[in-house]
């Protein structure tokens, strides 16, 4: 379900905060089903509940899940979620498009692209 | 809570910890790193009340260690050279811990013998191998219910199953019983994910002390490309710089948007921001203290 890489360069609390979003994002947990809680991640994963609970509350933040107390932590519904990561994607959105101008696909090309994304491949 | 203010061991003249401080918060895992010799071991044997400091105070939970029977049977050690009685088998050490700790708890031993299954819970502790006695010590360990747990090097010859297994069931009584954790070990890869605080021990002291977030947001390295300007801004505290082509990588203290910030002064073709790994600030942070890795060919 969440998997660490040890080559990846990112902090492990990031990658956590990573795994527990793709889970909402994708739908694997629905908006307002339970996810799994600080204690399971920590003994399935043999990583500090601190840092597990450092990626739930900036998640909580962030608006990807919300926390009921003495329940645990819910996945969140996408109108909650804060405008940083939008931002976030345009940058990301911006680097790739460089990219793509530098090995000489031009703007029509990438315009018909945004017309007509090709999901998934 | 455990506080260390100020001590200092000496042996035959030899300042073995030279006012060494620290201080470990409840619900905490708390690394202990350093190279050979900067006094890990002796620190923990303070700690413990094995060792009396010279000077200095010790208190856990505001009690003194020190000959405190009380106190000490709500912590568990397990120390790197492990001692068992000749001939004792677990089953028989149990029996034993078993009228040492009053919160001994039985039914989590024979719980735990489905973890540890290549024990044979009546051989003699002693003819077993390396790991499987620090597997034995932390079976009983765990037995005791401790409020602090105490390891010095305790993944150190288990295999990497076991390893994660044991910190696993460590990583669970944190969250659930919100023990407090100090570990002493060289595998800062491990510690990385076990840990949310970082002691780095040199010559009997504490060189620094800090959340593993604080301490990874407090150095950064930077790759980057130079434009037309072809020198660093000033206030920027260069640990390290290499340079490879026209890539030049630059380890510098600060959080990576602070880099980041002060560089774009210089306009640089390109900068990126990487985070560092415990063992490169480990090696980083020591280097200023005049302790590295050596060319030498032989």
């Amino acid at each position: 379900m969440i998997t660490l890489n040890y080559r990846d360069s990112r902090p492990i609390y990031e990658q956590i905060k990573d795994g527990i979003k793709r889970l909402v994002v994708t739908g694997a947990v629905a908006a307002d089903e339970k996810l799994p809680s600080v204690r399971e991640l920590a003994s399935s994963l043999a990583i500090n509940p601190n840092t597990i609970q450092r990626a739930y509350r900036e998640l909580e933040q962030e608006g990807y899940v919300y926390t009921v107390a003495g329940k645990g932590s819910f996945a969140g519904s996408n109108h909650q979620i804060d405008t940083r990561r939008i931002d976030e994607l345009l940058a990301a959105f911006d680097k790739s498009v460089a990219e793509l101008r530098f090995l000489g696909i031009s703007t029509e090309e990438l315009c018909s692209r945004i017309h007509d994304p090709k999901e998934g491949e | 809570m455990i506080e260390v203010k100020n001590i200092v061991k000496t042996f035959d003249g030899f300042e073995a910890l030279s006012g060494c401080s620290l201080e470990v918060k409840p619900g905490s895992v708390y690394g202990l790193v350093g190279p050979n010799g900067a006094g890990k071991s002796t620190l923990i044997r303070c700690l413990t009340g094995v060792y009396k400091p010279d000077s200095g105070q010790i208190s856990i939970d505001g009690e003194p260690i020190w000959e405190n029977a009380g106190l000490k049977s709500r912590i568990a050690y397990i120390p790197d050279d492990l001692y068992y009685f000749m001939s004792a088998s677990t089953r028989e050490m149990m029996n034993f811990y078993k009228g040492l700790y009053p919160k001994f708890d039985a039914s989590r031993y024979e719980k735990l013998k489905d973890v540890f299954t290549s024990i044979d819970e009546k051989a003699p502790i002693r003819r077993l191998s390396k790991g499987m006695q620090k597997q034995s010590a932390f079976w009983l360990a765990m037995c005791q219910c401790p409020d602090y747990v105490i390891l010095d090097e305790p993944v150190d010859g288990l295999d990497p199953v076991m390893r994660r297994q044991v910190w696993s069931i460590l990583m669970n009584e944190v969250a659930e019983r919100g023990i407090s954790v100090l570990v002493s070990s060289h595998n800062l890869r491990e510690l990385e994910d076990v840990c949310d605080h970082v002691g780095i021990m040199s010559h009997g002291k504490i060189l620094l002390q800090r959340s593993l977030s604080d301490l990874q947001d407090s150095i950064t390295k930077v790759q980057l490309v130079f434009n037309e300007i072809k020198e660093l801004p000033q206030n920027l505290e260069v640990l390290h710089r290499s340079e490879v082509g026209r890539i030049t990588t630059i380890i510098v203290r600060g959080s990576s948007g602070e880099v980041l910030n002060k560089l774009s002064t210089i306009d640089p073709l390109l900068a990126d921001a990487l985070p560092l790994t415990l063992e490169e600030i480990f090696i980083y942070e020591l280097g200023g203290e005049d302790y590295h890795v050596k060319d030498i060919i032989l």
